[in-house]
């Protein structure tokens, strides 16, 4: 357990530390303040402003900000659709794949465009190079770009005072992309070729077995191994908390995630982002303590959930036990525990532990398998997901999330010391409170009625491929995710169905599209509002006071809500009977 | 004198309990059910409850049909305990309007032609008269509406509106000219020009705020009800899931157990929404009113209220609210060449028609050191009075001027009339400042005489209540007429945190709107027609009952008291208010964890039997656990009326400390006290 400590001590404290001076960086270039990278970057940002006629320097209303950035993610959406549907007569295809049926296309692009990355697909067995890369990679960073603008307009409302507009969309979808995502992607990028990731446009490699074997009659004498442009792609899977793999088995795949090294910054990477848009955050509102305040309710609500799921595999599987196969703690067993479902480059821990990561953002890669999990760490994951990707969420929208939350603590808070309750100078109103609801509490109604029309309908039952409680966790799990923008799956559902194509395609479309907007409304309010000044009457909302308040409220507002499904789902499934010890088996 | 609260002696609380729970059960009229959504949700759900424990006896399934009535019997209840508290709380403001309306009797009033005191006149009714009628009042009569004394002075009999029985003078001219409807003449007679309209007077305005309290909501209450209802429905979808989730638990995943029952689904969901702060909610905000009746205020808006407590700035009047108002005359300093004796006379001669305490003890001190010098005026002299502008007073005769005021006036007034400024004066100006006395300037024609020393004497304990204040995050301002130096000494005695000396009219306006410029809430009082910009201005603006009606209209809060601590009271009361509904709020969402605790496990354990691991209360069987939480959900609201009506406890502290206090007690305790009283329910129904 000391290691388990240690690993996820180390690659928390490694991502704050980065994130420290990149969230100073960001609050340059969204403030547009000196830097060294306009320097250096200003002529092409300038270019694309030309080439577009947009002028940097017009503020948006609220309403202007929200419309655009609509629109430019629905023109993505549209984009990647037809991609998809028309990818067999395009070129880059060296696999001839056909092209990719309507209801897979709308889901992936539904997927693609709002960070989910949800995928009803295998990448080396259906999407072309072309679709990869000009689909799949670009929607990656357009989609981490919108997230970080929906956070950055955020901030703004909070940092201006009697001003209508909340930014210009454009500059700030372009500087996220420029100044951020594509630099530290290449970055990245070139660590994992290093470190043996792949980047080509080859065919598939045919390999020769050494120990040919037979499988249904037939020998088995040659492997196929599956090629591409993989190192571009995986960087911004993580940094812009996309998961969406080159390969189905994400992380776990040797060329996404060639080393333990890669694994740990592959962590490292999901959380930066994320990370340095809370210390960014205390830059912008002339309050440093704000932003790390924020950052320490993420780290505080994630960590003992990450460390609960990572004791549950560790401590094995009953199951197994019964059997007798050795979860010892030994090297030879990459740490042991429960190693069903388990890349023992890795081990359980190190799954376990890069499970909730990319469940507490809206990641969801994987370098295990989610289904093999232990229920109770099957359940951090989901829980994670549930407590609204606020523990740190996805790039930008984790954040604004969670300034949703801070903005119900503060008016509990301030109710409860007898003051009309402010945050950071500006006073929280019928309004605000409004939007900040209707941005946390859309989310639980999409899971609650998405899993629940799946529960009753044959289409959504007969994908369940388990019994027992473990079946109704794979629905709820893959509605949570859907709903969520997270990603991730539990797997032992087959999620390519029209049926499920579809309804989680509109949840995640629905979450996306439906539970930031109200955050960018309430940030043209704030926007407009006076700054009042604090004193000694003043809530303190950097305290560790109101660090714990805020815990309390995503927990109590946040997770309440689906205690009851998840009693029926992996609470049921640990709390089950463990089975009969089996006789030894003679070798 | 005697006083008493108007309030506390119309009703008992016996009657209105009586009252209230009549009124209770008028209000499960669905109509006025859907106002508050919360408990709605909690009416239909009872409905429907009734009508599956009635199907379930005509079905003769007897258990059934007797777990669902005890469930229902105590969902009505918990409708009935809510409706109860805000009949109870309404109870006390009908009580009030009732004592009011006593006041406005129908009075005939003598409509003058013109404004002289014989013109001729005509009755009319008195609610027929108009803004802009001249009417006579004599003693004996009721003053029949609103308006401003343009002749006359009499003494009147304010009671019905202050509950302070000792008569006040009304006179026209200066700061005391407004009289109020419903108020009784007493002696002598006044000229009365109307100023409001008919069914607008302040004793109309009173009693409709009272009557209106429940109806009108503030913005934070908005706020909080917009925050319950998306709760309520959250949780509704919450529950009605449930439904399928169960259905797909028993016939598919484990295909054992009984699918969860509507009536089991009502009950978690009655649980689950804040029915607390819901049931609570109207009778926190009218209480807060009331409160402040108590306290002989009457908020024009329940947003003043609420405006009160976010108050971080308070202009206080020197006089009166920090020091007693009676500056009493110390000592006489002469001027090199002028002897004491004729400064003293000088002195007294510029205040025998000076009524204000400074002007009467500068007599009593000149008499009291020189007792053979008691001449008195002659007829012919002119009584030059004190006003904002000139800042000295005195007594023009036989073309002789005294003048006695403050320094810098006086020494324009000397430079004016071709005279010098002594250079001594200065040091005793100084002296007399920097110890925290007001120096008084005596001069007789152009020439300066010398000084008299006014001492200000700071009230007890006052220095105590700022201190409080300051750790609450609330700044004192102290406005005051006196100079820099004097005033600074005071402020410094008084530990206020500012002050603002020499204070005329635009210069306190000027100063509320830095502050607001600053970001400040600004609280402050006053009577005076000057007062009534600055009014206006600040954000939490208290009047004087016997203020002017230029200042009432200014203002948004009417003290009865005339009570210039006042403004303290008010910011605590409205402090009160929020922090009622914020803890109570937090202590309602709390109270789910355990909710859960006991009705999860007792709702599936037939499908998942080790889900019985959950039920860490060992509460005996889950009809008894579910009935617990029922049971407990309704009981909480009776139990905490009397918090709701009182307001929680209130302390001078620091944000954080308030803060942290009420999150142990409301949250923490929100969480662990239902575990207990369920806990206890559980056991006694096991007895049962």
């Amino acid at each position: 357990m000391n290691a388990v400590f240690l690993l996820t001590a180390m690659v928390l404290s490694i991502a704050v530390l980065l994130a420290w001076p990149l969230g100073g960086y960001m609050a340059q270039i969204f403030s547009g303040s000196p830097s060294w990278a306009f320097r250096i970057l200003a002529p092409v940002e300038n270019g694309f402003y030309r080439l577009a006629g947009v002028d940097p320097r017009t503020g948006m209303s609220w309403k202007r900000y929200a419309l655009l950035w609509l629109l430019f993610n629905m023109i993505g959406g549209v984009f990647l659709f037809l991609l998809l549907l028309l990818q067999k007569d395009l070129p880059l295809n060296p696999q001839h794949f056909s092209d990719v049926p309507a209801p897979s296309a709308f889901n992936t692009a539904a997927s693609f465009i709002s960070n989910t990355d949800w995928q009803d697909y295998s990448g080396e067995s259906t999407m072309s190079y072309l679709s990869q890369m000009l689909g799949m990679a670009v929607q990656s960073f357009l989609s981490a770009a919108s997230g970080i603008a929906l956070a950055v307009a955020m901030i703004r409302g909070f940092s201006r005072a009697e001003k209508e507009d909340i930014g210009n969309v454009w500059v700030d979808l372009t500087r996220s992309t420029l100044y951020l995502l594509i630099p530290l992607s290449l970055l990245w990028a070139l660590f994992l070729v290093e470190q043996g990731a792949i980047q080509n446009f080859a065919a598939y490699v045919h390999a020769h077995l050494i120990q040919p074997f037979g499988e249904n009659g037939k020998a088995v004498t040659e492997q196929i191994i599956a090629m591409g442009p993989v190192a571009s792609q995986e960087a911004i899977k993580l940094l812009g908390t996309n998961g969406g793999g080159f390969f189905g088995a994400n992380s776990a795949h040797p060329f996404e995630n060639p080393t333990a090294l890669t694994d740990f910054f592959q962590m490292v990477a999901i959380f930066l982002i994320p990370f340095a848009l809370a210390v960014y955050f205390g830059h912008e509102v002339k309050d440093r303590r704000q932003g790390w305040a924020v950052l320490a309710a993420m780290i505080l609500l994630f960590t003992p959930l990450a460390l609960l799921s990572e004791k549950a595999d560790l401590a094995g599987n009953l199951q197994l036990a019964a059997l007798h196969v050795d979860q010892a703690h030994k090297p030879a067993l990459a740490g042991g525990g429960n190693m069903e479902g388990v890349e023992d480059r890795f081990g359980a821990a190190g799954s376990a532990l890069f499970g909730a990561m990319a469940t507490a953002t809206s990641t969801g890669a994987a370098n295990s398998a989610y289904d093999s999990f232990m229920p109770l760490s099957g359940m951090v994951n989901l829980f994670l997901m549930q407590l609204g990707e606020v523990t740190p969420g996805g790039v930008g929208t984790g954040l604004a999330s969670m300034l949703a939350f801070a903005v119900i603590a503060v008016f509990l808070g301030g109710l409860m010391i007898g003051r009309t309750p402010e945050f950071l100078g500006k006073k929280i109103e019928s309004y605000e409170i409004k939007m900040a609801s209707f941005a946390i509490l859309i989310m639980p109604l999409l899971v609650l009625i998405g899993t629940a029309v799946a529960v009753s309908t044959p289409g959504g039952r007969e994908a369940v491929l388990n019994p027992g409680p473990h079946g109704f966790s794979e629905i709820f799990y893959a509605l949570t995710s859907a709903a969520n923008n997270n990603g991730s799956a539990l797997g032992g559902l087959d999620a390519n169905t029209t049926f499920y194509n579809i309804i989680t395609g509109l949840c995640i479309l629905l979450n996306r599209y439906l539970a930031y907007l109200p955050l960018l409304a309430m940030a043209g309010s704030l926007a407009r509002k006076k700054r009042i000044s604090a004193g000694a009457g003043t809530l303190q909302t950097a305290s560790p006071l109101f660090i714990g308040l805020l815990i309390g409220v995503v927990l109590l507002v946040g997770a309440l809500n689906f205690i009851p499904a998840l009693a029926l789902g992996p609470v049921a499934e640990q709390l089950a009977p463990p089975p009969p010890s089996a006789p030894i088996l003679a070798h | 004198m005697t006083k008493h609260h108007i309030h506390q002696a119309t009703f008992s609380w016996r009657q209105l309990g009586r009252e209230a729970l009549k009124e209770s059960v008028y209000k499960l009229d669905p109509r006025k059910q859907i106002r508050n959504p919360v408990m709605f949700v909690v009416y239909i759900g009872a409905i429907l409850v009734l009508a599956i424990g009635l199907d379930d006896l005509l079905r003769a399934h007897w258990s059934m049909a007797g777990f669902a009535l005890a469930i229902d019997f105590w969902l009505w209840l918990t409708v009935f305990f809510a409706n109860f508290s805000e009949a109870l709380a309404e109870g006390q403001g009908k009580a009030q309007a009732a004592s009011l309306r006593q006041a406005r009797r129908e009075v005939t009033a003598k409509r003058l032609r013109e404004a002289r005191r014989g013109a001729p006149w005509e009755e009319v009714a008195g609610a027929t008269l108009r803004p802009g009628d001249l009417v006579v009042v004599e003693a004996g009569d009721a003053i029949p509406a609103d308006g401003e004394a343009i002749l006359g002075v009499a003494s009147v009999d304010e009671s019905a509106i202050t509950g302070e029985s000792a008569p006040v003078i009304r006179e026209s001219g200066g700061d005391r000219s407004a009289v109020t409807g419903g108020t009784r003449i007493l002696s002598d007679w006044l000229v009365v020009k109307i100023t409001s309209a008919p069914g607008e007077t302040f004793l109309d305005r009173m009693i409709r705020m009272v009557e209106s309290a429940a109806r009108r909501k503030t913005p934070n209450e908005i706020a909080l009800a917009v925050l319950l209802v998306l709760l309520t429905i959250v949780f509704l979808v919450v529950t009605v899931t449930m439904y399928p989730f169960s259905w797909y638990s028993v016939h598919y995943a484990q295909h054992t157990g009984q699918v969860i029952s509507t009536t089991v689904l009502v009950a978690l969901l009655v649980c689950l929404i804040p029915t607390t702060i819901g049931a609570l909610l109207p009778a926190i905000g009218i209480a807060g009113i009331m409160r402040l009746l108590q306290a002989n205020v009457v908020a024009k808006s329940g947003r003043a209220i609420e405006a009160a407590g976010d108050a971080d700035i308070l202009f206080l009047d020197k006089t009166g609210t920090i020091t007693y108002g009676n500056r009493q005359a110390a000592a006489f300093y002469p001027v090199p060449g002028v002897m004491e004796e004729d400064l003293a006379d000088a002195a007294r001669l510029s205040s025998l028609s000076d009524e204000t305490p400074e002007g009467k003890s500068i007599v009593v001190l000149a008499e009291k050191r020189f007792p053979e010098h008691r001449e008195a005026l002659s007829g012919n002299a002119r009584w030059v009075p004190f006003t904002a502008e000139t800042r000295m007073s005195g007594v023009d005769e036989k073309g002789t001027s005294w003048r006695k005021g403050a320094p810098d006036a006086i020494k324009a007034w000397v430079k004016e009339k071709g005279g010098d400024w002594p250079e001594t004066v200065g040091g005793d100006l100084e002296h007399i400042a920097g110890s925290g006395a007001t120096p008084l300037v005596v001069a007789l024609d152009g020439c300066v005489l010398g000084v008299v020393e006014l001492k200000d004497i700071v009230k007890s304990g006052i220095k105590k209540r700022f201190g409080e204040l300051r750790k609450m995050g609330i700044r004192t301002v102290m406005v005051t007429g006196d100079n820099p130096l004097t005033a600074a000494a005071i402020a410094a005695e008084a530990g206020v945190d500012d002050f603002l000396a020499e204070a005329k009219p635009e210069a306190k306006l000027a100063r509320i709107r830095d502050y607001h410029d600053e970001g400040h809430m600004v609280a402050m009082t006053g009577d005076g027609t000057n007062d009534a910009p600055a009014l206006a201005q600040a954000d939490v603006a208290v009047c004087m009952a016997s203020g002017t009606q230029a200042a009432r209209e200014a203002a948004n809060m009417v003290d009865l008291d005339s009570d210039p601590t006042k403004l303290l009271e008010i910011v605590r009361i409205g402090k009160q208010l929020l922090m009622t509904r914020g803890s109570l709020t937090t202590f309602s969402i709390a109270n789910d964890v355990a909710k859960y605790f006991a009705i999860i496990p007792a709702a599936f354990v037939s499908t998942y039997p080790q889900l019985q691991a959950l039920n860490i209360m060992q509460l005996s069987s889950p009809e008894h656990a579910i009935l617990a939480a029922v049971i407990f959900n309704a009981l909480v609201i009776p139990f905490l009326i009397p918090l709701a009506l009182k307001g929680v406890k209130y302390r001078a502290v620091a944000a954080q400390a308030l803060l942290r206090r009420n999150l142990f007690i409301y949250g923490l305790g929100g969480i662990i006290a239902p575990f207990i009283g369920i806990k206890l329910i559980d056991l006694i129904l096991a007895w049962l």
